[in-house]
């Protein structure tokens, strides 16, 4: 059994006939101690998808209304609100895009640790505890930063921060929604490195959510490819990388700028996503896509996995090889 | 060998914290801190009114009714109070007894009272210790009682009723506000209505048929506690909608989603994450309204349906100021008027302070 599993997931903005699908049958799982990572451009359902975890996202207007998520092989979706208490931050924890957003502005960030602290393990609510995980994300000298605020702290600490915080509850799934898009690239390393090691430390899983390809390499095992709410492709990330099947996956890394590139511009995928709402009827990405065929535009592709462990949504799949 | 650095070593300087930067702001502004000062004076004399108070505020002696202003005089080294004498052919016309006097001590026996409520005293701060040679520094009312002294003992009240008022006003505003802007929907809705229900009703309509909810004949210590009840019930409902509109923009922020990520229940969330980020707010619009809850006690002491005689407030000894006769021939009956006066003005000066200095863009 997954730690984590994902069943054709569906969820609409809004309910009746104004209802937006956001989220359109996805699934996947991730098992005890692997990273996943979820990649796709902005607005395409990843940190909804995210949310759904820890059924975060705001009800109304969410409004799920198919599938499962089943974590440590119970259903979130139909947890009562103790229930999902406890499985936020005892379960999967959560660390943001914008470190010094995420941190309130008016309380110490010892004060913070320990209030994650104290509603999952409160018998450890201690300031010795605070400085052992403020050790464990490299802060350096914790006992003094214990009493700063969160202004008072650059944003790679900031994010070591809620980093910490996450951790205090000791979750098997941490989930990392764009933890270092706000970073400037050296910090961005840093912190990458310290999920790499944490992950190998503590053994849990990590669901990292990015729109940088440059990181999948670095930090998946496995790749599940967004767009427009559904999962295009999903496949371990080196075999993604080196041979990515889906015409949009294709685009997409065909737009990561290279260092040796002997291009003058910078590749980019015509069009825009759809708006949300105003999807085409058969395949989302067909009027984007420089390989589409005729029935594209009216038929929905199915997820269908074509090689052993690679999943591809296209209606032309075995051609895509 | 040592050598001289040649880049100056600069000490790094502690960042300050919130409420440290908000002090050093404030400091800045004199008029404010004057505000502050007069306020930090006004309520230790109130701590201290038994004591410092030559008379307790039922002392009456209708020997010496309206018995004008009389301020001792330094004869010698001695302070001496001169003592004055009804004239015989008119009634309340007092006239200075020629070089009789009575010098004036410290620490002196007079009436028994409770300091803080609690400790049997009977030490005063001056006094003549005769009550032939009366000190009244602001004269006396009809019934021959100190002004002075029963405005010390009124301040008690009118001073407290604006903090009590406050603190059970704001507590409720910013719960309900907190709860109504987190929860929104109908919730929200239900308790908006409630809160414009009662704030469109005119307040003193709204205080005196509130004051006919209540029995008469309530003993001094009820109709305080009902006078900062009836106050507090009308302006929460303010309150809570600008504590509501904080919220609802509040809880769009990362850190409410990162603390309800961390398992966080609602209420949790609201204490301990929302409300927090309100204080700076709350803390100058408290300031702002205290105000308006000792102008509330005059009202309804003025009206005769606050605090009742004997016991002294600013609004009922402003009673005896009502009638016009009284006031033209003994003006020092206006006295709590001057020290309601102050008070407003002071908190008025305190709070825009504070306002400008919670405001981190302004200088």
């Amino acid at each position: 059994m997954s730690l984590l599993e994902i069943k054709n997931l569906k969820m609409d903005f809004g309910k009746g006939a104004g209802a937006l699908r956001a989220i359109d049958d996805v699934s996947f799982t991730i098992d005890a101690g692997e990273t996943v990572c979820l990649v796709g451009e902005s607005g395409c359902g990843k940190s909804v998808t995210a949310l759904s975890i820890g059924k975060l996202v705001p009800m109304p207007p969410a409004n799920y209304v198919g599938g499962e998520v089943r974590l440590n092989g119970r259903d979130v979706l139909t947890m009562s609100s103790r229930q999902l208490r406890e499985i936020r931050g005892g379960v999967v924890s959560y660390i943001f895009q914008e470190p010094g957003a995420s941190l309130n502005p008016v309380f110490r960030i010892g004060n913070q640790i320990k209030e994650s602290l104290k509603l999952h393990r409160p018998g450890k609510a201690t300031d010795a505890e605070v400085v052992r995980l403020l050790k464990l994300v490299g802060i350096p000298a914790p006992e003094s930063r214990l009493r700063n605020y969160p202004f008072e702290m650059s944003g790679g600490m900031q994010q070591r921060v809620m980093i910490a915080m996450a951790l205090a509850s000791e979750p098997k799934l941490l989930v990392a929604d764009e933890p270092t898009t706000a970073l400037d690239v050296t910090i961005q390393a840093q912190i990458l490195d310290l999920l790499r090691d944490l992950k190998q430390r503590l053994g849990m899983a990590i669901l990292l959510i990015t729109h940088n390809l440059g990181i999948v390499g670095d930090m998946a095992d496995r790749v599940a490819v967004m767009y427009a709410g559904q999962i295009v492709e999903l496949a371990p990330a080196k075999e993604l990388l080196r041979r990515p099947l889906h015409p949009y996956t294709k685009a997409l890394m065909d737009s990561v700028p290279k260092l040796h590139g002997d291009k003058d511009r910078l590749s980019a995928i015509p069009g825009n996503v759809p708006r949300i709402g105003n999807f085409p009827k058969g395949c989302r990405f067909f009027p984007r896509c420089p390989s589409a065929r005729l029935g594209c535009e009216s038929t929905m592709p199915e997820l269908v996995e074509i090689e052993p462990n690679r999943w591809v949504r296209s209606l032309y799949a075995k051609d895509l090889k | 060998m040592e050598t001289a650095s040649p880049i100056p070593v600069v000490e790094a300087k502690t960042p300050l914290s919130p409420w440290r930067l908000f002090w050093q702001r404030l400091r800045r502004r004199r008029v404010a801190m004057m505000g502050g000062g007069i306020l930090v004076v006004l309520y230790s004399v109130a701590l201290f009114a038994g004591f410092i108070a030559p008379y307790h505020y039922e002392h009456l002696d209708t020997k010496y009714s309206f018995h004008p202003p009389l301020w001792p005089q330094l004869k010698g080294f001695h302070l001496v109070a001169p003592r004055y004498e009804e004239s015989t052919n008119e009634v309340f016309n007092y006239r200075v007894v020629p070089d009789d006097t009575k010098p004036v001590h410290f620490f002196v026996h007079g009436d028994r009272y409770k300091l803080f409520g609690l400790f049997p005293a009977s030490i005063h701060l001056f006094g003549t210790g005769d009550d032939r040679y009366p000190v009244y520094l602001l004269g006396a009312d009809q019934f021959g009682r100190d002004v002075f002294s029963r405005m010390l003992y009124g301040s008690q009240i009118s001073l407290s009723i604006g903090i009590a008022g406050i603190l059970i006003s704001f507590v409720l505003g910013m719960i309900v506000g907190g709860i109504s802007g987190y929860f929104g929907g109908f919730t929200d809705t239900a308790i908006m209505r409630m809160c414009e229900l009662i704030m469109s009703i005119p307040g003193l309509y709204l205080i005196i048929s509130l004051r006919n909810t209540f029995p008469p004949g309530l003993s001094s210590a009820q109709v305080y506690a009902m006078i900062i009840v009836i106050l507090s019930f009308i302006s929460w409902a303010s309150m809570a909608r600008v504590i509501r509109g904080m919220t609802l923009s509040l809880r769009e922020q990362q850190f409410v989603l990162a603390a309800r990520a961390a398992g966080a229940t609602p209420l949790r969330v609201i204490a301990r994450h929302i409300l927090p980020n309100t204080f700076s707010y709350v803390i100058v619009a408290a300031t702002l309204s205290v105000p308006y809850y000792i102008l509330g006690e005059v009202v309804l002491s003025f009206l005769g349906v606050g605090i009742q005689e004997p016991s002294a407030s600013w609004g009922n000894m402003l009673t005896a100021a009502q009638n016009t006769e009284y006031l033209r021939h003994y003006p020092w009956l206006l006295a709590p008027g001057a020290a309601i006066f102050v008070t407003v003005l002071a908190f008025n000066f305190l709070g825009d302070g504070l306002r400008d200095a919670a405001d981190t863009k302004s200088l």
